[in-house]
């Protein structure tokens, strides 16, 4: 067996958790249940690490299976990965049949008569999913296993997910393989960003809870104003006004869990304005400045702000918008025609 | 909507009213129940307000106020910003003795966003005692809500011998030395 396989092996049994060694092994199926048995789980992960390699020895494992178990990991711990939506388009209506085996030759041979040297693996899960690992190479290097990309590809939709390697310049690459195997047009990036990959599936499928009723009915709105004050002696000025900040929020965000986001970034290229009598920054430039959001759970923390009197309600509704436009990275651009102000740009 | 005044209504015997105006309602809640859990020989009615002026809707239900808290998290702007918007609807003789800035937050200054230069000048020009605590924590709170019941004894009538003002005057050459 190859050093390298073997080393590479070796460092991804050492990323998955202990007590979810076994389990992966079994999920991966490279080892048979009775070499399993022979693995001491007990010591610690290093020596774990160090048996597992050993076995696959004995199995003449190649960089094709060591791949498959990056994958397992990758698919149990996609967190671990910054995913980014891109959405792909067709020109014509035609409705092809999506096949698997066509889409798996064709996107291999582009990546392929590219570069050579380019590990490809793919592996079908029950949700429609598949998930491409690719480790990058040129004609004249092996491909680097640790560097890696991957793609989340549901073949019924035009969304994929990408979690792009550190090395920049393959990206072009792999979205014109995906394109052309996936017969479409073309491709573009929808500036949404996160670790969470099935958060993002849910922003993209338009899965979570959306509330287009901006009605309610009155006993409903009474359901979450639980009697807090049990003691008459404290006394809530402001009953009816927090009551409409929960309406407001509830209309904006829904009921529902947010999807889980972790920045939403606004890059602003507009204008200083001043009071033209002040005559300070008179500069036809634009006022360059990039406001950046983060939180382990942005779009719950800002569905908290104004319940809990940080803000105003309603929110700007450029906090707002993220899950219904589906992007979290804007540019603010100055408004080019009748009126003054800013927009978002399409 | 009204100023909130000090002697517009009769005072009721035998009781004291307590205004909290701050943003965060956790913490005046909080607050709010380490007051009550105080040992006190009076009526107390706490009334606990995000901003003013309050909703005249309910002005028939209120009984005087005595104390005016005004609570400022030196971790948000935007606390002080509300608290400052909210001090033009309290009309001047308040000043005299029944206001105060709470200012918490002040265990943790390096997540200071406020600039407190800016809270010094407030109580400074505003005649009223700025008292800092730090109201997360449980013994500092039981300790605060002491402060403020004893406060609001004093500005109630309820201590023979010294009024609102003495007292607030009182706390003011303390504080310039």
């Amino acid at each position: 067996m190859d050093e390298t396989v073997a080393e590479y092996i070796r460092r991804t049994v050492l990323k998955i958790p202990r007590d979810e060694i076994k389990s992966m092994l079994q999920t991966w199926g490279f080892l048979s249940e009775t070499q399993l048995q022979t693995l001491n789980f007990h010591q610690t992960k290093d020596n774990i690490s160090q048996d597992v390699v050993q076995l696959c020895e004995d199995n003449s494992a190649d960089i094709k299976q060591a791949a498959v178990l990056d994958i397992i990991y990758n698919h149990i711990y996609p967190n671990k990965r910054i995913w980014s939506v891109y959405q792909m388009n067709k020109t014509g209506e035609e409705t092809d049949f999506f096949d698997l085996t066509d889409f798996k030759k064709k996107f291999k041979r582009r990546l392929q008569s590219a570069l050579k040297n380019v590990t490809i693996n793919f592996r079908e899960y029950e949700d429609n999913a598949i998930w491409i690992r690719i480790a990058w190479g040129t004609p004249y290097k092996k491909p680097n296993q640790y560097k890696t990309s991957y793609v989340v590809y549901h073949s019924q939709t035009p969304y994929v997910f990408i979690s792009a390697s550190v090395l920049r310049s393959t990206l072009p690459l792999l979205c014109q393989a995906l394109v052309v195997a996936s017969n479409y047009h073309d491709i573009r990036e929808m500036e949404l960003r996160s670790h969470c990959l099935n958060s993002l599936k849910d922003i993209a499928f338009k899965r979570y809870s959306q509330t287009f009723q901006t009605y309610y009915p009155r006993p409903l709105q009474e359901r979450n104003v639980a009697p807090e004050n049990v003691d008459l002696r404290i006394i809530q000025e402001n009953r009816s006004e927090k009551e409409r900040i929960q309406r407001v929020n509830r209309e904006v965000f829904g009921d529902g869990p947010q999807p889980k986001l972790e920045f939403a970034q606004y890059k602003l290229e507009t204008m200083f304005k001043s009071n033209p009598k002040m005559d300070v920054l008179d500069i036809k430039e634009p006022f360059r400045c990039l406001v950046k959001f983060s939180s382990p759970h942005l779009l719950e923390s800002l569905k908290s702000l104004a319940p809990a009197g940080l803000a105003d309600a309603p929110l700007s509704p450029l906090l707002t918008c993220i899950p219904q436009k589906a992007r979290n990275y804007f540019k603010i651009r100055e408004r080019k025609g009748f009126f003054p102000g800013s927009f978002v740009s399409p | 909507m009204a100023v909130v005044r000090p002697f517009d209504k009769l005072p009721a015997l035998n009781s004291a009213a307590v205004l909290l105006v701050g943003s965060d309602e956790s913490l005046q809640q909080k607050l709010a129940e380490a007051i009550l859990k105080e040992k006190k020989n009076f009526k107390i009615s706490i009334h606990l307000a995000t901003s003013l002026p309050l909703p005249s809707e309910r002005d028939h239900l209120r009984p005087r106020i005595d104390l005016i808290a005004f609570m400022i998290d030196i971790k948000s702007k935007y606390s002080l910003k509300n608290v400052e918007a909210s001090l033009a609807h309290v009309d001047a003789s308040f000043f005299l003795g029944k206001v105060c800035f709470l200012v918490t937050g002040v265990g943790r200054v390096n997540y200071c966003s406020v600039e407190m230069n800016a809270i010094w000048k407030l109580g400074e020009v505003y005649c009223s005692p700025v008292l800092y605590c730090e109201l997360e924590l449980e013994g500092i709170r039981v300790a605060t809500a002491q402060r403020l019941l004893r406060m609001l004894q004093i500005c109630a009538g309820h201590i023979p011998g010294v009024s609102a003002l003495s007292f607030g005057l009182l706390m003011r050459n303390s504080a310039d030395e």
